[in-house]
């Protein structure tokens, strides 16, 4: 009984965690058809503004939840300006551009922290279930994940911001004779797309040790993720989250955690293949 | 028609004996061979992005496999003509399925980015997972992060004790370079060739004039890894130890680099970009002020957003525009030139 509510505890983790390295590429490719590729070095920074705001005397969670995803997303609106926004519409240059970026942010991040581990301590202790001890941590991630989903919906679903937003992705001529700058709305967007990604790496960053390469652990993830889900952009996250989170942690437990990975990939390759549009351009369609 | 493919061949040849001569009294020749290596790297992805317009995000996945198949095959035979000829088909066979794959289920340029880069990285998280000595395939073991080293090197067909290395690898590695230019070349001209950049052109049109485009890219796409196995093996008889390294994503990355700095839809300019910016990071190696990492991804971003159609295009074009009427250039040539200018006046 412990131990199947540790496995469904382990499970949910590994879903929030997958929908939150997703959720910043998710909103810039969902809303804006950019494919992020630095989306990966993105959290990597984030990451880096937190221990730095930590060491500084910060407290850990002002600079998780608010330093991180204000200083990437300042770093996305620079990048937007200077790169992106002339790439709007050509699809294969901003994956080429932003993979540049991701190679660039790596050269930088060496050059001011060098090449070694730093870390942080995870912020809430671990808690007993029955005879298991399991990390508390990861229930904290669990909870800003599911938090993170409603307000994004919220905001994208109840709000006249929101709506602006996804009127201008439909139709920017439209959006810009009546009176809103598309401009400044992909902008912002991308600002926003920055910070969540900022945010997810903040977040994970007491859990890993941190190197300037990490972000590559996360882009492939991120990716298949986010393409698997398809067009609608919470419900494709939190449904191919879902279905990846679950498979991996099966052939975790099963067998080994790299066995568990390549599972993900390879399931990930079945589903494109099966579902090329993605799953919500199947089930769930014309939802948010 | 005909006369033109020969006096290319010919120019071609020429052109090559008289730098592969001439560049080792400048650099060494153990540097030449691998930026010959590095060229022919690029000329693989060269020929499936810049004239079949399949953008593949995993081309080091096939320089990978053909470097381990080599690697492999020599542990468990003792020399190097089997393994060299596996290590030009596992790539290439593997390319076939992954790409029929693709092909058949008609996916988008994003969805072959996904997956070309997905199964690069499940290769690199496995071989780099297979430390344990359970893993091993005949006498090699897979070694994990470390790799496998102290694998025989190439020698000559049927003479184990007559090895190939230092200047002689370089010639090798050169005389394949120039084989496989003159091959590429061929396909290029052969009609498969010729339908090939009509799809890359316009798939639909060219599949309602009749022509199967699934196969063809799939032919074309088991081409280019196997090129890329070949420069995989040749990379593993350089190194004499292949790494999970090869698999990686900034090895894929650099390859892209490499075809977009010297540019898309010729055959020379991957050639040049891979061979340039191999030397230009040998150079960068020796000093460390400068980081390599940041400068290849800041000139990856420089080239897509000012000169995304990469340098030997763009000299071409300035070339054509300052001399004039250029050389062999029929009437066609002549009127698109012209209608060109007209554009820029009017």
């Amino acid at each position: 009984m412990d131990l199947a509510i540790v496995i469904v505890i382990e499970m949910l983790y590994a879903v929030a965690s997958l929908a939150l390295i997703s959720v910043g590429l998710a909103v810039v490719f969902g809303m804006m058809k950019v494919i992020n590729l630095a989306h990966g070095e993105f959290m990597m920074m984030g990451g880096y503004a937190t221990i730095v705001a930590v060491n500084l005397g910060i407290n850990v969670f002002v600079a998780m939840l608010i330093i991180a995803p204000l200083v990437v997303g300042l770093i996305g609106l620079v990048v937007e300006r200077l790169v992106i926004r002339h790439l709007y519409g050509r699809l294969v240059d901003t994956m080429l551009a932003t993979w540049g970026l991701s190679l660039f942010f790596i050269g930088l991040a060496t050059i001011i922290f060098g090449n070694t581990t730093t870390g942080i301590s995870t912020p809430i202790s671990g808690l007993a279930i029955g005879n298991y001890q399991i990390n508390g941590y990861n229930l904290f991630i669990v909870v800003v994940s599911v938090l993170l989903m409603i307000g994004l919906y919220l905001v994208l679903g109840r709000t006249r911001l929101g709506l602006i937003a996804r009127g201008t992705m439909q139709r920017p001529d439209m959006a810009s004779g009546l009176g809103y700058s598309p401009e400044r709305i992909y902008m912002a967007t991308f600002f926003c797309g920055s910070a969540l990604s900022g945010l997810a790496g903040a977040i994970l960053a007491p859990l890993v040790g941190l190197v300037p390469t990490s972000g590559g652990a996360y882009i492939a993830k991120a990716f298949i993720t986010v393409i698997a889900g398809g067009p609608s952009l919470i419900a494709g996250l939190v449904s191919s989250a879902s279905v990846f989170g679950v498979i991996d942690r099966i052939f975790t437990f099963a067998m080994s955690p790299v066995i568990g990975e390549v599972a993900l990939l390879i399931a990930a390759v079945v589903l494109l293949r099966l579902l090329p549009q993605g799953i919500t351009a199947r089930f769930f369609r014309g939802r948010m | 028609m005909q006369g033109s493919a020969g006096k290319d061949v010919i120019t071609t040849l020429i052109v090559a004996a008289v730098l592969v001569w001439a560049l080792p009294l400048m650099v060494e020749t153990y540097t030449l061979t691998v930026l010959a290596i590095y060229a022919m790297l690029g000329l693989s992805l060269g020929l499936i992005w810049g004239f079949g317009g399949i953008l593949c995000f995993g081309q080091a996945a096939f320089f990978g496999l053909g470097a381990y198949t080599y690697a492999i095959a020599a542990i468990n035979t003792g020399e190097s003509t089997l393994p060299m000829i596996l290590a030009v088909m596992v790539p290439g066979v593997f390319a076939a399925l992954l790409g029929a794959m693709m092909f058949y289920g008609r996916l988008g340029d994003v969805y072959l980015g996904v997956i070309t880069l997905v199964v690069t990285l499940i290769l690199f998280k496995f071989i780099n997972s297979t430390a344990g000595p359970q893993y091993t395939i005949g006498n090699a073991r897979l070694g994990g992060y470390n790799g496998i080293p102290g694998f025989p090197t190439l020698n000559v067909p049927g003479r184990t004790d007559l090895s190939i290395w230092g200047d002689g690898l370089y010639y090798f590695c050169a005389a394949a370079l120039l084989l496989v230019y003159l091959g590429v070349t061929w396909l290029l001209r052969s009609p498969f060739g010729r339908v090939a950049v009509g799809i890359r052109e316009n798939e639909t049109r060219m599949s309602l004039i009749g022509y199967d485009v699934r196969i063809r890219k799939t032919v074309m796409f088991a081409a280019g890894a196997a090129i890329a196995g070949l420069a995989g093996a040749l990379f593993a008889n350089w190194g004499a130890i292949v790494t999970p390294g090869l698999f990686s994503l900034s090895q894929s990355a650099e390859i892209i680099i490499w075809c977009i700095v010297g540019g898309l839809g010729t055959r020379f300019g991957p050639l040049l970009g891979a061979a340039g910016l191999g030397y230009l990071k040998f150079l960068l190696g020796q000093q460390s002020m400068i980081n390599n990492t940041m400068l290849m991804g800041l000139i990856l971003v420089l080239f897509v957003l000012f000169l995304p159609r990469g340098v030997v295009p763009a000299a071409m074009s300035v070339w054509r525009a300052s001399v004039g009427r250029p050389r062999r250039v029929g009437r066609a040539g002549a009127v698109r030139r012209n209608r060109r200018k007209d554009r820029v006046d009017g």
